[in-house]
């Protein structure tokens, strides 16, 4: 399948995300710069991690206005799988394609770190390859992944099975001490109403090989490729 | 048309937690100001626009912070338009 990974002015997770799609799965991706209007030719769609636009006025607030950004909306509404990384998490909620915001941590620091991840819900495009309350090792690496939402919005999320990970100890167990930036009820990643566009602060794509330390990561773009493929994506 | 400045100011609301304002206050009792009791930092940014009246530039005003200028989910704002003659 032919995977776009999205490059705002800023992006700075952009050859992450193509190494591990093109070396280490094997997918055709490229590198699509922001002044695109059309992804039609997409099946998947990468929203990289980074600063877009030097987080100027709020993370991810001047890069919804980008051409591309009408196009992602375009293909998220014919069903296109469209996952945002970090700065693409904050971009996606900034153009309404998610709910909620991602705010400054509560510890005031930027975290780089390895977390771990639960997943809560496999019936997802990004998740069906894993187990329910699998965990997985993810590192964060962000100064503003508070995710914050309003009560009534916190409330259909859960009650939509919408929430797609929780930061969590090695065991599972979702508690303040696993929770690295504030997100409320420890937050992680969550979904559309249609579940085909994620949204997550942890990076994947800095844990998809052995060798950067975890391969955590992995099990969600295999779900998307096994996903997208069964809806009659190429492999 | 005339010349306004419009101030814009931009405050998270009540409900949402404030770190920054937090460690501002924390270091504004270290330096001894102990009767500060709490702090919360916003935004305050300038837009200088040309409308037909006051009330148009108001109306323009307002728009741009619904669209652009605070994010409706977690804050607030509020702005004061002023004449700018000779613009």
């Amino acid at each position: 399948m032919h995977w776009a990974v999205l490059v705002f002015p800023g992006t700075w997770s952009d050859h992450d995300c193509h190494h591990v799609l093109k070396n280490v799965l094997g997918q055709e991706a490229g590198l699509v710069w922001h002044r695109e209007s059309d992804l039609s030719s997409y099946d998947a769609i990468v929203l990289p991690g980074g600063f877009s636009y030097g987080d100027y006025l709020r993370c991810g607030a001047i890069a919804r206005f980008s051409p591309v950004m009408d196009a992602v909306r375009r293909e998220a509404e014919r069903g296109k799988l469209v996952i945002g990384i970090c700065n693409g998490f904050q971009i996606l909620c900034e153009a309404g394609l998610l709910p909620g915001v991602l705010v400054r941590n509560d510890s005031t620091q930027f975290r780089c770190e390895p977390t771990n991840l639960r997943i809560e819900t496999t019936a997802t495009p990004f998740t069906s390859a894993g187990k329910p309350g699998q965990v997985i090792e993810v590192p964060i690496s962000h100064g503003e992944g508070n995710y914050y939402a309003d009560p009534s919005t916190l409330a259909r999320l859960n009650a939509e099975d919408r929430v797609a990970f929780r930061y969590c100890g090695a065991a599972g167990e979702v508690t303040v001490a696993a929770n690295p930036n504030g997100s409320i009820e420890n937050i992680a990643g969550i979904l559309n109403e249609q579940r085909n566009v994620l949204g997550m602060m942890p990076h994947p794509e800095r844990a998809s090989e052995a060798l950067m330390g975890s391969a955590g990561g992995l099990v969600i773009w295999q779900s998307m490729i096994e996903s997208a493929t069964k809806a009659g994506a190429p492999a | 048309m005339a010349a306004y400045l419009a101030r814009v100011y931009v405050s998270l609301k009540p409900t949402v937690n404030d770190p920054q304002g937090n460690t501002i206050a924390d270091g504004l009792r270290s330096l001894g100001f102990g009767e500060v009791g709490g702090v919360r930092a916003g935004k305050y940014i300038e837009v200088r626009l040309t409308a037909a009246s006051a009330e148009e530039a108001r109306g323009r005003i307002d728009a741009m912070c619904d669209k652009l200028l605070a994010n409706p989910i977690i804050e607030t704002y509020r702005f004061e338009v002023e004449d700018q003659p000779g613009g």
